[in-house]
């Protein structure tokens, strides 16, 4: 664990990969160090944003080195069903940088349980990983201009769903009709930190 | 209950509070006031709770009409103010004071003597519906009330307490000169080349007019790095300075992005990010580099 301060106002905790940064996310999540405004995990970091009236960098690296998270622990958040429609443009690509068919892409997609490890890009835009590489591919080289809200894609380890219609280089295997962005629900994310997720075929 | 119509709105005037705190797991940000301190002054001089909405206007420009009389004041970059009812002599009002608008008057906001970013209170707040529990637009994220534009009616909520005894504020205005930064090395100041270090503080960055509340473009010294490969996004705070490869730093301010993929060489205190709010284009910024008290890594 590495800790690099952001000036006065937050804390980067560099952690080995993700599962450390969840484990670490869970064990702060449900009580923040005092004056601390968000918690924002990432691929491999976990960053505490402070408030400088309120706590300084010591009692903020004090408790990050002080917590004791369980390795594997993830946020407790509950799990979900996501119905998918395949169709995506991109499913033969797919398929193609896989070695798979088409079938055994969705059943890759569906057969494994996801966790949404972080948020990032867009508001609700939740980047969820899986429990094996089987679907792991590049981005796009030509990232589309716009991308459909509900639009299910892969990049990376990753997959996710188009919180909103917006440019994107991610690709495409199918659409959802669950909306993974409701500023009418609390909260209007769906796919929040920590929730598991299983994809089922429409 | 009084509204307020908006005649015309200058380069940028969108509503602004403290923000959305706490959101940034979902993916978003705060936003809210580039520039806190004034916001607060400007609620304080009406009798408002200090994170009440206002509305923050951008190098002047804004017209509007009061439907009902009110109490306004302005802080921040110091417009030059005309009230002029039907058939009588516009009248001038200074910044930093409260003043009262008469039902059928229209206020004129001129260009500001210095800084970028005024704050315009109203005596009972801005009272458009809340997103996220806050009024504030983030144009970053899309979220919150639309950025002001002619013609839009808004509403201002019912007076909370007593107008305060003082009616002027005595404050310095932004200044007109090169602006002073104060900045703490890191988080990721090890990607950069020792030259690179020395160049963010050993000159002046120039803001370029390719700048809004996201952030700021700065022109200057490249900073060079020091490795290859790309970083894993991570979590960002308003006032990093974020280098992209053209080795230009952007300087983040309220609408930031929750992450972001460039490592960031150097991060401004918390305590300058107003003046850093008041920055025009054109407007020199040298950098400071400061230690943080009593801190080894």
């Amino acid at each position: 664990m590495k800790l690099f301060p952001c000036a006065d106002q937050g804390l980067l905790v560099e952690l080995d990969d993700l599962d450390q940064v969840l484990a670490l996310y869970a064990e702060l999540v449900d009580a923040p160090p005092d004056g601390i405004v968000d918690l924002v995990p990432a691929a491999n970091t976990l960053l505490l944003r402070m408030d400088p009236a309120r706590t300084d960098l010591h009692q903020v690296a004090k408790a990050v080195l002080e917590a004791k998270p369980r390795p594997g622990t993830r946020p407790d958040v509950g799990h979900i069903e996501i119905p998918v429609t395949y169709d995506g443009e991109d499913l033969a690509e797919v398929g193609r940088l896989t070695g798979l068919d088409e079938r055994a892409v969705i059943e890759a997609h569906t057969g494994q349980e996801w966790t949404v490890a972080f948020c990032g890009f867009s508001p609700g835009f939740g980047y969820l990983v899986g429990t094996d590489d089987r679907l792991h591919v590049p981005r796009r080289d030509n990232p589309r201009t716009k991308v459909p809200a509900g639009a299910v894609a892969l990049a990376g380890e990753f997959t996710g769903v188009y919180p909103r219609e917006s440019p994107g280089g991610w690709q495409l295997i199918g659409h959802t009709s669950a909306e993974a962005w409701n500023l009418d629900r609390e909260p209007p994310a769906l796919l929040v930190p920590g929730i598991r997720v299983r994809f089922v075929e429409v | 209950m009084c509204t307020l119509e908006v005649i015309a709105t200058g380069p940028l005037a969108t509503i602004q509070d403290r923000g959305r705190p706490g959101l940034a797991a979902l993916g978003v940000g705060q936003s809210g006031a580039a520039d806190r301190p004034s916001h607060h002054l400007a609620n304080r001089l009406v009798g408002n709770h200090e994170d009440a909405a206002v509305i923050e206007v951008t190098f002047g420009g804004l017209e509007l009409r009061a439907v009902g009389g009110l109490f306004v004041a302005l802080t921040g970059a110091p417009c030059p103010m005309t009230v002029q009812l039907p058939d009588e002599q516009p009248r001038t009002f200074a910044a930093y004071s409260a003043f009262w608008l008469p039902d059928g008057a229209a206020l004129s906001l001129g260009v500001p003597s210095s800084g970028l970013r005024s704050y315009l209170a109203v005596r009972g707040g801005i009272a458009v519906p809340e997103v996220l529990h806050s009024r504030a637009t983030d144009v970053m994220a899309g979220i919150g009330p639309d950025v002001l534009a002619e013609g839009v009616r808004l509403p201002v909520g019912d007076p909370v307490g007593d107008l305060p005894e003082t009616d002027l504020a005595p404050v310095c205005p932004p200044t007109a000169d090169d602006i002073e930064l104060r900045v703490v090395d890191g988080p990721r100041a090890d990607w950069f080349t020792a030259e690179a270090l020395d160049a963010l503080v050993g000159d002046t960055y120039v803001v370029t007019p390719d700048s809004n509340r996201v952030g700021m473009r700065l022109s200057g010294p490249e900073l060079t790095r020091s490795r290859a490969g790309e970083l894993s996004s991570e979590g960002m705070v308003p006032g990093a300075l974020q280098v992209p490869p053209t080795g230009q730093p952007t300087l983040f301010l309220a609408d930031h992005p929750v992450t972001g993929g460039y490592p960031v060489v150097a991060v401004v205190l918390a305590a300058d990010l107003p003046k850093a709010a008041q920055a025009r284009p054109g407007q020199r910024i040298r950098f400071v580099r400061t230690p943080l008290s009593g801190w080894a890594s």
